[in-house]
């Protein structure tokens, strides 16, 4: 047991995926050229004012309350001022000491352990424009001989999630966000999408001796958008402090870069942590209300939580917990798994399919659960032939390898492609003794006693009948040809 | 049919009637603007850019096309304030750092007009970023006073109230944050304006202190000011802080003020008030008696903070909304620098003026951590009890009454050097805006040769209420000077009051720079 207790805290930041900006009409979009969803108020023209989306507090109201945080009736926007070329007004519109929402608890699992972080605050604000740094390496900012700025992503309505530092070790973070993303997702309001950097996160991160109640000096990564690296970063970084304190050093507080290369952190100057945002009320707007009914009435709309789901259908479809988390832990997944159920098709059968070819597929081809050729219609259909004997395993898994690449359905490829179940004995009899003719040697080791070898002979004919022929029938005709 | 037509004189409500009558067109009536302008624009210098081609096309265009689509408006002359932005016509905001700005949008209240079909003379000149009382911080040169041209127009509307004054212009627009309005209307013998906070979109509008900063008319009567007000004012979906009007702004028909109850601030007056400016508040007060109206004292404790707690709260908020100006999207961007951070600080080092600066470096300081409490926390508090004050005094009285500025005109460069006393110019109007009312400056005479402003302020939204009493008052001090051009200091501005023909003559008062003697004791 480790003399030092992990402390780690995350502060996760959101896009939401609403038509248009936090402050203005632009549209929200993803891949578009360069600047060409800006207006006077995104732009930061001289007398532009903003206006707050609605749909944007409604999507924050509903992670608020996914989140279980208390809604305030009243909340205040900022102004938090930072001079940067991706913030053309040099200030951010954002929530301060009055924000949406407060107090809300986050329950994830890691493994068979149920684990719990306090949130708290959930606010929102706007994101900065996008920073392009050209002739550098790797598009970072030094050495880079010029930088561009593409105001299409600034306005964007962004939430963001004040964790408490309640999360005990690398793997609970990695658990956390992503059961965190799964929710998010799960409401309708952020896909979440990793590569454009969607959802995004700080993390702070201190050790203290195990058991003790002082928080220990903390340092901070940020910025990320990949689980791993995030993995990677805290299981550099907590060794990094034991060694320093155990040396009767001391933790500076700091930002931490990470280098994905040699997956290792280093402290940077704390220098830049020297900002005075200088914050104060946003004249421009009025402070927002959220009257009770409406909050209720978002909370009534609200989708099952992740949580609920995977116990439910721990009880309901009588699955593991694992696999329960890996159906029910995402909307989607959760969406395709309980239409396969409602076809009739029983639940580990589904469950094997959904988590096996199915998802494999997904993964080959960069799909969501839902999407492409095979719905669950179509996967319910080929899932009945297996159920009714009419494919084996290994048939319907060529079926539906063509049923994504022609496109096509179960039942028709069957018979196309000549690939149903030979449950007919008389023709299967014959193929048993054309292998028993092939292998003398091993039929004399049998007969000697050497019975394991039944599965050899079944694994013949099964080639020789190209997995088409039924494994129970075979190894019943087998056994009966071995004995005569 | 128009030659007796005087710029100095002609009211908006006469140049409508003449101009829906058929008695006059448009484009001539546009004309005895630009021929005025012409005349005498390089002594008042009320504009930063005049837009004549523009606007004798335009005039032209709504005396040929436009039959009954005709605007409420339509080709009224008009001067605007230089801080609200014009599409495709340059908006300087009074500054070298938006020199060469050309708004891509129109400010809301500039579009309603627009849409009235008014005839835009040009853009007004005024303190840079509206930061002054006097116009002479504007990076394009100070305004003169027509009055007396050796004196300031006021500030920072100074271009706007100067445009009116000197027959430049039929009416004006200006923005108001802690008098900007009526203590140019004040000092230039026009009817200014400053509706309740939210009244009128602030969309467009350049801010310099968003909580305080409001768009309002100036005039040469208070029916004009109504006139203009109505069609301004109103919710404006791009404002979150604007709100829609109780009711309508009606037209002012009031002669009496029968039953009215008006209170007079005791600090207001003890806030030492020029002896001449006084005699006239106190005439006028006389005379508000006589129309029927009582006058009480009243007592409003927390003006003393009102001032300080101002020049926090306006330079706190001016020192973010000027942030944005950084030489890369839009205006002025200095080519002394090598790279970024200099062309950054290259930038607004050249591009503001020193008055901006001060109030940038005085806001920063106020926000900053550590003293944000002291300073910005302070005054918000002072703000509350201010407003506090207001509605304790309007729970007695209909409408609160004030000389608009406790001096006339005074001396171009008189207080430059000294921020402190230009400060002082505000301290009856800046109360106002911290509490976000409504109020009008309106003529009450002359004191020597120098008009002087009276200030009604009324609750909020009690701009009807405070319209007609305004030009019942109006009606019974019967203000008919116009300014003389003269230049109390001889020599260098020499034959200009001369050239007036018709200019009715004042009693010359004695040199402005032994009043300003007087004032500094
Ligand atoms: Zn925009």
């Amino acid at each position: 047991m480790s003399a030092w207790e992990p402390v780690i805290g995350l502060e996760v930041h959101v896009e939401l995926d609403t038509q248009t900006k936090m402050f203005c009409g632009c549209a929200v979009t993803k891949g578009d050229p360069p600047n060409t969803h800006t207006c006077p108020v995104c732009l930061a023209h001289p007398g532009a004012l903003p206006v707050v989306n609605e749909r944007a507090v409604e999507y924050a109201v509903r992670i608020a309350l996914a989140l279980g945080c208390t809604v305030r009736p009243r909340s205040v926007f900022h102004r938090k001022n930072y001079f940067y070329p991706d913030l053309p007004k040099a200030y951010q519109i954002s929530q301060y000491d009055e924000p949406l929402a407060v107090a809300g608890l986050f329950e994830y699992w890691v493994g068979e352990q149920k684990l719990s972080c306090r949130i708290n605050r959930v606010h929102m604000e706007e994101d900065a424009a996008k920073l392009i740094h050209a002739g550098g390496d790797a598009g970072r900012i030094a050495g880079s001989e010029y930088s561009m700025v593409d105001f299409n992503r600034g306005g964007t309505p962004l939430i963001e999630i004040v964790g408490e530092p309640d999360i005990p070790s690398p793997e609970a973070a990695r658990e956390f966000l992503q059961q965190l993303r799964n929710l998010v997702i799960g409401l309708g309001v952020s896909a979440c999408n990793m590569e454009e950097g969607q959802i995004r996160w700080d993390a702070n991160i201190s050790v203290r001796p195990a058991g003790a109640e002082r928080l220990g000096t903390r340092t901070e990564l940020k910025n990320m958008n990949s689980f791993r690296f995030l993995q990677q970063a805290l299981e550099s970084e907590l060794p990094r402090q034991i060694a320093v304190l155990e040396a009767g050093g001391a933790i500076g507080q700091v930002t931490l870069h990470f280098d994905p290369e040699s997956g290792t952190t280093t402290p940077l100057r704390s220098k830049e942590e020297a900002h005075d945002y200088r914050y104060f009320p946003e004249p421009d707007l009025v402070p927002l209300t959220a009257g009770e009914a409406w909050v209720d009435e978002v909370r009534r709309a609200l989708p099952e939580p992740p949580a609920a789901r995977v116990e439910r259908f721990m009880a309901q479809y009588g699955l593991s917990r694992y696999d329960a988390v890996v159906l029910g832990g995402g909307s989607a997944m959760a969406r395709f798994y309980e239409e396969l159920a409602a076809e009739g098709i029983d639940a580990k059968l589904a469950a094997n399919w959904a988590m096996g070819e199915y998802s494999a597929h997904l993964n080959a081809a960069g799909l969501e659960p839902g999407h492409g050729h095979v719905t669950a219609q179509r996967l319910a259909a080929l899932l009945r032939l297996v159920a009714g004997g009419e494919l084996s395993g290994t048939g319907a898994k060529q079926v539906f390898a063509l049923m994504v690449e022609e496109r096509g359905e179960a039942l028709d490829i069957v018979s196309r492609h000549d690939l149903g179940q030979v449950s007919d004995s008389a023709e299967l009899e014959t193929v048993v003794a054309a292998v028993l003719a092939e292998h003398p040697a091993q039929v004399e080791q049998f007969r000697a006693g050497k019975d394991q070898l039944a599965g050899f002979f079944v694994g013949q004919v099964m080639k020789a009948t190209q997995g088409k022929a039924n494994p129970q029938l075979v190894g019943e005709l087998v056994r009966a040809a071995l004995s005569g | 049919m128009t030659a007796g037509l005087d710029p100095l004189r002609l009211t908006a409500r006469e140049a409508r009637r003449l101009l829906t009558d058929g008695e006059i067109a448009a484009s001539e009536l546009t004309k005895i603007y630009l021929d005025q302008i012409a005349r005498v624009e390089d002594r008042v210098h009320a504009f930063i850019l005049v837009t004549a081609d523009n606007a004798a096309k335009y005039a032209t265009e709504i005396d040929r096309e436009m039959g009954a689509t005709r605007g409420a408006l339509a080709g009224l002359p008009t001067a605007i304030k230089d801080n609200m932005v014009t599409e495709g016509v340059t908006t300087t905001c009074g500054s070298k750092i938006l020199g060469n700005y050309q708004p891509v949008y129109t400010a809301t209240a500039v579009r309603r007009i627009w849409g009235d079909h008014i005839v835009m003379l040009g853009k007004a000149n005024m303190d840079e970023f509206a930061m002054g009382s006097s116009t002479e911080n504007s990076a394009f040169g100070p305004t003169r006073n027509p009055w007396d041209l050796a004196t300031v127009p006021g500030g920072s509307s100074g271009g706007s109230a100067a445009a009116v004054a000197a027959g430049e212009a039929l009416w004006a627009l200006g923005s108001d944050t802690g008098g900007s309005i009526r203590q140019p209307a004040a000092l230039c013998g026009v009817v200014g304006m400053k509706p309740t906070y939210g009244a009128v979109s602030r969309y467009g509008l350049v801010a310099f202190a968003s909580s305080l900063d409001q768009i309002g008319p100036l005039t040469r009567t208070v029916y004009d000011c109504a006139l203009l007000l109505r069609r301004i004012a109103g919710h404006d979906p791009c404002d979150s802080t604007s709100v829609a009007l109780p009711s309508e702004i009606e037209l002012p028909t009031a002669e009496r003020l029968d039953g009215l109850r008006c209170g007079i601030p005791t600090e207001y007056v003890a806030a030492g008030i020029e002896p001449g400016v006084l005699s006239r508040f106190e005439q006028t007060v006389a005379l508000i008696e006589e129309l029927g109206a009582t006058c009480v004292e009243i007592s409003l404790p927390h003006t003393e903070y009102a001032l300080p707690a101002y020049y926090i709260i306006a330079p706190a908020e001016a020192s973010a909304n000027l942030a944005r100006f950084d030489g890369v999207r839009y205006g002025y961007r200095s080519v002394h620098a090598d790279d970024l951070t200099e062309m950054y600080e290259a930038t607004r080092g050249e591009g503001f003026g020193p008055e901006v600066k001060r109030r940038i470096m005085i806001g920063t300081y106020a926000l900053s951590s550590g003293y944000y409490q002291a300073y910005y926390g302070q005054a918000q508090k002072v703000r509350t009890l201010v407003r506090r004050d207001f509605d304790t005094a309007f729970a007695q009285v209909d409408l609160i009454v004030s000389p608009t500025s406790p001096t006339v005109a005074f001396c171009l460069g008189s207080r430059t050097a000294d921020p402190l006393a230009m400060y002082q110019s505000d301290i009856c109007t800046i109360p106002v805006n911290l509490a976000g009312l409504p109020a009008i400056s309106i003529p009450c005479g002359l004191s020597d040769h120098l008009p002087v402003g009276f200030q009604l302020v009324g609750p909020a939204f009690s701009e009807n209420r405070l319209l007609a009493a305004a030009h019942a008052l109006e009606g019974a001090i019967g203000f008919t000077a116009v300014p003389t051009f003269c230049d109390s200091r001889g020599a260098s501005h020499g034959a200009a009051g001369q050239a007036e023909p018709g200019a009715p003559t004042e009693p010359a008062g004695p040199d402005r720079r032994a009043a300003d003697e007087d004032q500094r004791r």
